[in-house]
């Protein structure tokens, strides 16, 4: 092989090639790792499926102008032409005593692709603005938990003494306390205040509660390891040098302490993403999480479960994007593990 | 031995005085509402809501507030809903336990075997085509929530196919109680219990091939197939075994947390009456009392639970006695 290689090339190009090799800087931990990153294929497609998803959720009001729908005004009265045929939104019932109506079908079509819900919306066009509510959602509460959990764990893996005990401990509470039951317990009494937070006023159709409580929710659970580490980096030689030359500890949080942690930051991301999105979704689906008017995965989901069994369409298609987002997440959520962190390399 | 047994104890207590002074917190002292309008729930007379500041003591000061609540949570146990004017909320509660306890223990079943299955076989056949299809298997389990698996679940076996041969012996949604009718709470179960344990077959059988292919490495496995020993025997008796360790602590929390209320979706989904059903539906008529007296007794139960876990663990492990 080297030598059928090197026979293709002239002197001179396999002299320039050495002495590039050679005059150029070694690559840096990210570039490595960015490498890494870029030659694992399930992650690299898993990035792709949520590119897409993304871009279509931006283009919800494209495909809303298009189908000429509005997503968010019931349309119990309207009808669309299919086949040359106008077809209502809501048909007479065929089961049963033939009372009531029964909500379009999927139409594959651009009107009404993936049918009607109970109030007749677009399902298809709710999708996608659902879809944007949850990314939202999840995006803005991975970062009130990375944020929140990276502040906690340093200060207390920092300093220790008195001010470890007390964070610890809260922690070890919270730790404890039952997710979803933590969940259920905020939503509720928020859901049913305006809750004054200086000059705002959360009320609650605001998207802030959901972002709040789910960001919340998780920061035990990065909180910790980041406090472990900091603990271990507190004691290390750098560090203890930074202190013995009088620096101060803002500046050696900042320098030094700081940049050590980013990787574990970074891994938290997808995996934070994947059970920001489920979480958001299963309150919004117990109706304490998005309010209405606005719609997540979860509340369409929660609409389509009195259609269950006439049109399934209507929960099928945001489980459907849920699951395919969140397997997209935690297989790239692998992936940056694996070109982060190489003792995990192990296979 | 004993000392860190009590040192557990006291930490275990610590944590439960923690989280009921933060729901007391949560429900009773979070700004923009009257406490006493809070728990008496929708449309309320004020000589109601008057009554219960008077008998709550909201109109004193917060720790003394904080223990008239827990003495009514836990020592006379005579907490009422407003809602369903009269109802002793603690007992009812106890009553539903049963049924969370069937789900849960059922799921908890499938998913150690389930999870001890897909972890071994794909540490064992590592790299291989059977491997990668399992792990594929686990991630999309990991990723589906719970309560839209449910509802597939649900349209499968009781509309869709339930009239072929396959689902016809599904019963309706519902839940029979073991002493009633052993082979009906079987059968209303079933379902119920592969939806619920397909999340953590999924990570269980992860983190156990995780474990595993790490153990593998290790210089005693190295010895033991030296000795010439069978590799099933490798994987089984010296690779397994130690691997069980993070399995067994995982259980414990995962166990206790779903007991605690994190089944509440799969039981409202399933119309199985325990008690996260209950916390259900008094979130729908913001029955106050009920879902404090849930959230308190099943967070409690979630904090008792892995403190016996970390006390079996200490018994079981001589290393972690020692520390």
């Amino acid at each position: 092989m080297v030598d059928t290689f090197s026979e293709t090339l002239s002197e001179q190009a396999a002299a320039d090639i050495a002495a590039e090799v050679i005059s150029r800087p070694g690559r840096g931990p990210w570039a490595t790792a960015f490498r890494r990153l870029r030659r694992d294929r399930a992650a690299m497609v898993a990035l792709g499926v949520l590119v897409l998803i993304l871009v279509a959720c931006a283009l919800a009001p494209l495909y809303a102008h298009l189908a000429g729908t509005d997503p968010f005004r019931p349309n119990l009265d309207g009808s669309i032409t299919l086949n040359g045929q106008s077809v209502d939104v809501m048909q007479p019932s065929t089961t049963g005593l033939g009372l009531g109506v029964t909500p379009i079908g999927p139409t594959w079509t651009l009107h009404y692709l993936l049918g009607a819900d109970s109030q007749g919306r677009d399902v298809a066009a709710r999708l996608l603005y659902g879809g944007q509510t949850s990314l939202f959602i999840a995006g803005m509460a991975t970062v009130i938990c990375l944020v929140l959990a990276t502040l906690v764990g340093v200060v207390a893996g920092f300093f220790g003494g008195w001010v470890d005990t007390v964070l610890s401990r809260i922690l070890d509470v919270l730790w404890a306390f039952p997710i979803y039951l933590l969940a259920i317990s905020l939503s509720i009494v928020l859901l049913n205040t305006t809750l004054h937070i200086g000059p705002i006023a959360l009320t609650s159709d605001s998207l802030a509660l959901p972002i709040a409580i789910v960001g919340v929710i998780y920061i035990p659970y990065v909180a910790r390891p980041i406090r472990g580490q900091v603990l271990t980096l507190r004691h290390s030689e750098f560090v203890l040098a930074a202190v013995g030359l009088g620096i101060p500890a803002w500046r050696i949080l900042w320098r030094d302490i700081l940049p050590n942690v980013t990787t574990t930051l970074i891994v938290f991301v997808p995996i934070l993403m994947a059970l920001n999105i489920v979480t958001e979704s299963a309150l919004s689906f117990l109706a304490i999480g998005v309010q209405p008017p606005n719609a997540s995965w979860g509340t369409i989901i929660g609409d389509g479960e009195a259609l269950l069994y006439t049109r399934p369409m209507v929960a099928l298609a945001p489980g459907l994007a849920i699951v395919l987002t969140v397997l997209a997440l935690n297989v790239l959520g692998d992936g940056v593990r694996d070109a982060l962190d190489p003792r995990t390399k192990i296979r | 031995m004993i000392a860190a047994v009590l040192q557990r104890l006291v930490q275990m207590a610590f944590v439960m005085f923690g989280i009921s002074v933060l729901v007391f917190l949560i429900f009773f002292a979070t700004p923009g509402a009257d406490p006493a309008a809070r728990l008496a729930g929708r449309n309320a007379s004020p000589e109601t809501v008057q009554q219960i500041r008077h008998e709550f003591g909201f109109d004193r000061p917060l720790p003394v507030q904080y223990a008239i609540m827990m003495k009514k949570l836990f020592i006379t146990q005579d907490l009422t809903s407003f809602v369903n004017r009269g109802e002793k909320v603690v007992p009812e509660i106890l009553a539903a336990a049963p049924a969370t306890l069937s789900l849960v223990a059922g799921a908890a079943l499938l998913w150690v075997l389930g999870g001890l299955f897909v972890g071994v076989i794909s540490a064992a056949t590592r790299g291989s085509w059977l491997d990668r299809s399992l792990m594929i298997l686990a991630l999309i389990g990991i990723s589906m929530p719970v309560f839209w698996l449910a509802s597939m679940a649900n349209l499968v076996t009781q509309s869709a196919y339930h009239d072929s041969w396959a689902f016809s012996w599904v019963p309706e949604l519902g839940y029979t109680p073991l002493t009633k009718n052993p082979l009906r709470w079987f059968q209303g179960l079933v379902i119920p219990w592969l939806t619920l344990a397909t999340l953590y077959v999924g990570i269980y059988g992860r983190v156990l091939r995780a474990n595993l292919i790490e153990t593998l490495q290790e210089d005693y496995i190295r010895t033991a197939r030296a000795k010439g020993l069978s590799e099933t025997r490798v994987l089984l008796r010296h690779g397994l075994r130690t691997s069980l360790a993070a399995f067994v602590t995982m259980f414990g929390l995962d166990f206790g947390s779903l007991v605690g209320g994190a089944a509440l979706l799969t039981e409202v989904l399933f119309g199985i009456n325990g008690v996260g059903r209950l916390t259900y539906i008094a979130l729908g008529n913001l029955d106050l009392p009920m879902i404090l007296a849930s959230v308190m007794y099943a967070s409690f139960f979630v904090v008792g639970a892995n403190a016996v876990v970390d006390i079996l663990y200490a018994v079981i492990d001589p290393r972690v006695r020692k520390e």
